[in-house]
């Protein structure tokens, strides 16, 4: 299951991509299979941690009342998170949320970017551990707040209770259990990796093909182009898709809030 | 028994076919409300955004689970 990745230098590279193209070799000890210290995907997370600490330091260490570029933009995302997430879903209390929102929003964003940006070209979201850890904070965090703002007990009648007669809740009961505890952890994970997996593996799908296309004949070899312009327009696509989970991970991770926070069913 | 055809493959290729029927419908009728309520209605287009992420996002996960599990239950 974990065998080596696909090399093209080499020119090896096995047409059907597979799920072993994404346990790459490790960095250190370089090469190494099933190392699991430090690999590209390790890089990749603590570069993106660093990259928005130092980003958000840096354009907001001197806030201007005029603001410079730099700080110009920092401010544009925090407050398109602000607004247009936290105050949009939430109402008024939303501002309370919306430095966590950004942090999702621009964690997310960056580590889905990865599948797209040059040599790196996969991202640390295709594999389920990811996600899934970015979902358990979102789920706590919305089960904390609504324990928190209406007590244990009101809470979870509040989630499992919905206003209906009394002979149809044994029905009804298990369904908000199951899709507020478990389905909306799980889905919110699994959307995003599927996701990055899906999109990483439709590029490979592409560039691999053309390759596979150019070694098989003299006919076949002239349309691997085709299969690139493919792989280039695809990556148009990726691009969108990147945007759009960031955003969408975050909207979810918020409306889950503004349920934990609501008054009434 | 003699073969005159076969076919190779997964056949979780053919299950994800038929698992995408559903949320390809689902996803179409989620912009189409949109492009409609927009239509009648262009004020609310703004207002009526995060609600279609939102449904988009809820369906097009059952489309996602598909790919998961037909890697996962391929074997």
């Amino acid at each position: 299951m974990f065998g080596q990745a696909n090399v093209l230098a080499a020119g090896q590279a096995a047409f059907p991509p597979s799920v072993d193209d994404f346990y790459l070799p490790a960095i250190v000890p370089w090469g190494a299979e099933n190392a699991p210290w430090f690999t590209k995907f390790t890089l990749m997370i603590w570069l993106a941690v660093g990259v928005l600490i130092i980003f958000f330091l840096a354009t907001y260490r001197n806030p201007k009342l005029v603001p410079t570029k730099k700080q110009w933009f920092a401010e544009s995302i925090y407050g398109f998170v602000r607004n247009n997430i936290s105050v949009d879903m939430i109402g008024h209390q939303g501002v309370r949320f919306a430095p966590y929102f950004t942090t999702l929003f621009c964690f997310v964003l960056l580590t889905n970017a990865f599948a797209i940006i040059p040599f790196f070209q996969i991202s640390p979201n295709s594999h389920i551990a990811f996600p899934a850890i970015l979902a358990v904070i979102s789920y706590v965090l919305f089960n904390y707040i609504g324990i928190r703002h209406h007590g244990f007990g009101k809470y979870f009648k509040h989630a499992l209770i919905p206003p209906a007669p009394w002979y149809i809740l044994p029905l009804l009961i298990p369904i908000e259990a199951f899709s507020t505890f478990i389905i909306r952890p799980f889905s919110l994970a699994v959307r995003l990796f599927a996701n990055m997996f899906a999109g990483h593996m439709l590029l490979l799908v592409f560039t691999l093909g053309g390759f596979a296309m150019l070694n098989a004949n003299a006919w076949l070899a002239p349309v691997s182009v085709v299969s690139w312009v493919m792989t280039v327009a695809l990556t148009l696509l990726e691009a969108l898709v990147i945007v759009l989970q960031a955003y969408v991970f975050t909207v979810l991770s918020a409306s889950y809030i503004q349920g934990a926070l609501a008054e009434e069913h | 028994m003699d073969y005159v055809a076969a076919v190779e493959g997964s056949t979780a290729a053919i299950g994800y076919g038929l698992a995408a029927i559903g949320p390809g419908i689902g996803v179409g009728l989620v912009f189409a409300a949109y492009i409609q309520s927009t239509a009648r209605q262009p004020e609310s287009s703004r207002m009526t955004l995060p609600y279609v992420w939102i449904g988009f996002a809820v369906i097009e996960a059952l489309a996602l689970f598909g790919i998961a599990f037909g890697f996962i239950w391929a074997g």
